[in-house]
């Protein structure tokens, strides 16, 4: 895969000494191909349509023992916030001065929940949690805002498809 | 009206027009170094070094040879600025998120490294920049791995550019609240900073036709993620590994940072490990649920990604003090996501007439301008402000700020800072 690189670098060198912009193909052949299993160990996001989770299953009953565990102590019993982000409620606050920004009121796709407590928490061991601990938790924390039911199993299939309150709220500027 | 401005008005008479706003161009310049010599420094304070250490006696720094060299090996300011320093906000968090920089005791448009504000979402990690990879995948051609010693091989660049956090003066919306200019807008640096154009490494792994969006990812313990749009990744986005000269500092993304000229400073992502293209943006919770600007009706502005134009007055600024009346060289920053600062404009009377600053060459796009003002303080109170002019307009005042993005937007407050300068020279952070 390297050979035609070096074939361009050679040809560009070769004719003239005016290295421009317009050498857009240039090729300095440095760094090496990734492999597919080092890829794996970081490729951690997850889209809005549910691209990259993983294979796995969560519950509301489960989340919250874990939640119980390893959460609660920051964010409170049921995610009203402690010394850390509350996580629930502000349900009507955002047009009033006193606008609460949670995962309910505020969050618009349940997948980058899944995606955030996969990446950045617990806050003392980030990246320690299994798929299933995962599930359970984004399941569990969209039980305490009322955005999906007590007996509702968040997998692959059924947490892209939670609908969101704040799901219309947001503009897309890219300015 | 105070003095300063009296004196000021045989200038003004000269024009057709008594109630412009501005003075321009070498006439005002000339107009304002007149103000240099109509008045002398009065009322000065006594000076405060022991007599002993001041003409006509010699000081014992000259009577005796100095310290060694290297003393430390890296260099310290003098001991006599150890409060020159970043701060942390003045009400404890129990995750503390930034420190600030002094921009009232800066020189000049770089910021030391060691002054470089902070902004973390997991803390700094320690990072063996032997073991420090940076992965490139999605839609390439060709999934790559790059070692620092790869990145460093590729041909590099240096450009001074400034860094703002999008939250920077955020509580301000709400009320005036910091005291000193770098509690209120310290989130704000600039570097030379030195690295590889992004394109030149995504060029190495071949972008594919449908990539629109890049994602990156930090080796933090947040694994800090943000989408940029292809268009800028191509355009003048840097994969930087120094700062000032040497390698960056650990909190400043050490060994590998993307800079994107002009934009939030979260997207600058620090620590810099996997690039992704995609056909769409990610949609992390740093733009989603964070860094997206709530507005008044409840709805929230998504992607804006820009720091827009922007100033402050340095000098005089909250929490110092003039301590007699006479010649000051009133001092700032400025600038513009956008490019190129075209104009400052300062006003000493609250904003009902404008003059032009002078800007220090050189004024380098995206980056910081120091602007200065010759002023003569007559003692009496006073209403300074400062405000950019770019491309796209006018820097706000805090009224249109707040009619156009309410005080929940948190982000991107870039209203006009005013100061207010009371007779016994005190100067306090005031809305007007």
């Amino acid at each position: 895969m390297f050979a035609p690189k070096h074939l361009i670098l050679a040809a560009c060198t070769a004719c003239t000494l005016t290295i421009t912009p317009t050498l857009a193909q240039q090729h300095y052949n440095l760094g090496r191909p990734a492999t597919p299993a080092e890829i794996a160990g970081w490729d951690i996001d997850v889209k809005a349509d549910g691209t990259g989770l993983p294979k796995g299953r969560g519950t509301v009953a489960a989340g919250a023992a874990i939640f119980a565990e390893k959460c609660a102590a920051c964010h409170g019993a049921k995610g009203e916030g402690s010394v850390a982000n509350k996580l629930a409620g502000g349900a009507g606050t955002l047009n009033t001065a006193g606008a609460l920004k949670t995962v309910g009121s505020f969050w618009p796709y349940p997948t980058t929940l899944f995606d955030y407590i996969r990446r950045a928490m617990p806050h003392n061991a980030p990246q320690s949690l299994k798929a299933d601990e995962v599930y359970s938790l984004t399941a569990f924390i969209l039980n305490v805002n009322g955005v999906i039911d007590a007996k509702a199993e968040m997998n692959q299939t059924t947490l892209p498809k939670v609908q969101m309150p704040n799901r219309g709220g947001f503009k897309q500027v890219v300015d | 009206m105070n003095k300063t401005l009296e004196r000021r008005a045989p200038e003004d008479a000269r024009t057709p027009n008594p109630r412009r706003n501005f003075l321009r161009g070498s006439a005002a310049l000339t107009a304002a170094a007149g103000l240099l010599g109509a008045g002398r420094a009065e009322a000065l304070e006594p000076e405060k070094a022991d007599p002993a250490l001041l003409p006509p006696n010699v000081p014992p720094w000259t009577r005796s040879q100095g310290g060694p060299f290297i003393n430390p090996p890296y260099g310290l300011p003098s001991r006599h600025e150890a409060g020159v320093v970043r701060v942390l906000p003045r009400v404890a968090a129990a995750f503390p998120t930034g420190s600030r920089t002094p921009l009232q005791n800066l020189h000049g448009i770089i910021t030391p490294s060691g002054l470089v504000y902070e902004r973390h979402h997991a803390g700094v990690p320690d990072i063996d920049p032997n073991a420090h990879r940076l992965m490139l995948h999605g839609l390439v051609e060709r999934p790559m791995m790059f070692t620092m010693e790869d990145l460093a091989r590729f041909p590099s660049v240096s450009q001074v550019y400034f860094l703002e956090c999008s939250g920077n003066s955020s509580a301000e919306l709400k009320k005036p609240t910091g005291k000193t200019a770098q509690e209120i807008h310290g989130l704000l640096s600039c570097c030379e900073w030195t690295g590889v154009a992004l394109s030149t490494v995504l060029q190495e792994a071949g972008i594919k036709r449908d990539a629109k969006w890049v994602l990156a990812e930090g080796a933090d313990g947040a694994a800090m993620t943000r989408s940029v749009p292809l268009g800028k990744a191509l355009d003048d986005a840097l994969l930087v590994y120094a700062q000032n000269g040497e390698m960056l500092r650990p909190e400043q993304g050490y060994p590998l940072r993307l800079f994107l000229p002009g934009f939030e400073g979260n997207m600058n992502v620090k620590w810099l490990r996997r690039l992704k293209l995609g056909t769409e943006p990610f949609e992390t919770r740093e733009e989603t649920a964070t860094y997206t600007d709530l507005l008044p009706d409840g709805t929230s502005l998504q992607f804006t990604f820009h720091m827009e134009a922007k100033s402050v007055i340095t000098f005089p600024s909250g929490g110092q003090k003039l301590k007699a009346r006479g010649f000051y060289e009133i001092s700032g920053l400025a600038w513009t996501g956008r490019g190129k600062v075209k104009r400052v404009e300062v006003t000493l009377d609250g904003g009902k007439s404008w003059v032009e600053a002078r800007l220090q060459e050189p004024v380098l796009s995206k980056a910081l301008a120091r602007f200065r003002l010759p002023w003569q303080w007559d003692g009496g109170p006073a209403l300074i402000a400062s405000r950019c002019i770019d491309d796209a307009g006018v820097q706000p005042s805090m009224a249109e700020v707040l009619k156009l993005r309410g005080a929940n937007s948190n982000y991107h407050n870039n209203a006009i800072q005013y100061w207010k300068i009371d007779a016994d020279g005190s100067v306090q952070n005031v809305r007007a």
